[in-house]
């Protein structure tokens, strides 16, 4: 029972009961405050991988912007509604039975199958490392994915405005 | 390792079941970027534990938090467009796409 266990299991139960709430809850800010919950425990578990560079992106890109997106779009747009309307039982309990089954396939596959031998290598990934490889023009290395993101982020910004502005 | 897929395995689950459960759109939404990030964690927990010494899969999870914030920021601006059309984000009052 080491610490790292102990964390990783504070971890995973906070994650899971987060996310089951966060589809459950009845009012949207509350799934929007549980989803930051979960960011957040995902960016622990990036921590404790040992990927620190990959935990703050998720820090501040997930939890820190598109968290406060949804809560701003959130107050703009449930006025008197904000409680979720009911939905028939039939439907409720089909999409359950549907998930579980779906989840217990996948964890069964999951489970049996054999994956390559897994050992944890611990040290940190420097920053050095990681800025070449995202700025190189070698195999294995990725300015070329980095530019088309660029452009893709160019282009959802151009057409966020487009799509949202008065007319 | 495979704790770590078990935990992803079951927040991919609960996004799936809210995605097919609940009838607002930002909701649906929300179940949307659960989905996401579980697959996030896969990359990164396939990466640090089978192969250690390569970036595969920590720049994959890299570039799907960015395309997610991208496709996040895109469709909150067509929801306010609806809501500004038809006052109302729920999936049931969505029944004709011309105004």
């Amino acid at each position: 029972m080491t610490l790292q266990l102990i964390v990783f299991i504070v971890l995973a139960l906070f994650i899971a009961v987060c996310s089951v709430l966060a589809v459950t809850t009845s009012r949207i800010l509350r799934a929007a405050t549980y989803l930051l919950f979960v960011l957040f425990g995902t960016a622990g578990i990036y921590f404790q991988l040992n990927y620190s560079f990959l935990g703050a992106v998720q820090l501040l890109i997930y939890a820190g912007g598109i968290t406060v997106l949804y809560v701003f779009s959130i107050l703009l747009t449930s006025s008197q509604g904000d409680k979720a309307e009911k939905l028939k039982n039939g439907k409720m309990i089909a999409g359950a039975v549907s998930t579980l089954a779906g989840l217990v396939i996948c964890l069964f596959v999951m489970l049996k199958n054999q994956f390559l031998p897994s050992h944890f290598v611990h040290g940190e990934l420097d920053v050095r490392t990681i800025g070449h490889t995202l700025m190189g023009m070698e195999k294995y290395q990725y300015v070329l994915p980095f530019e088309v993101i660029s452009i893709l982020l160019l282009a959802c910004i151009v057409g966020g405005i487009l799509i949202a502005r008065k007319r | 390792m495979e704790y770590y897929l078990v935990v992803s395995t079951f927040m991919m689950f609960a996004g799936i079941y809210g995605f097919f459960t609940r009838r607002n759109l930002l909701a649906m939404l929300i179940s949307v970027e659960l989905i996401l990030n579980s697959v996030d964690i896969n990359f990164a927990v396939f990466n640090r534990y089978l192969f250690p010494n390569e970036l595969e899969g920590f720049f994959f999870a890299l570039f799907a938090i960015g395309v997610s914030a991208a496709e996040t920021a895109v469709a909150i601006a067509i929801i306010i467009n609806i809501y500004r059309n038809i006052r109302n984000i729920q999936v049931k009052n969505l029944n004709e796409m011309k105004n």
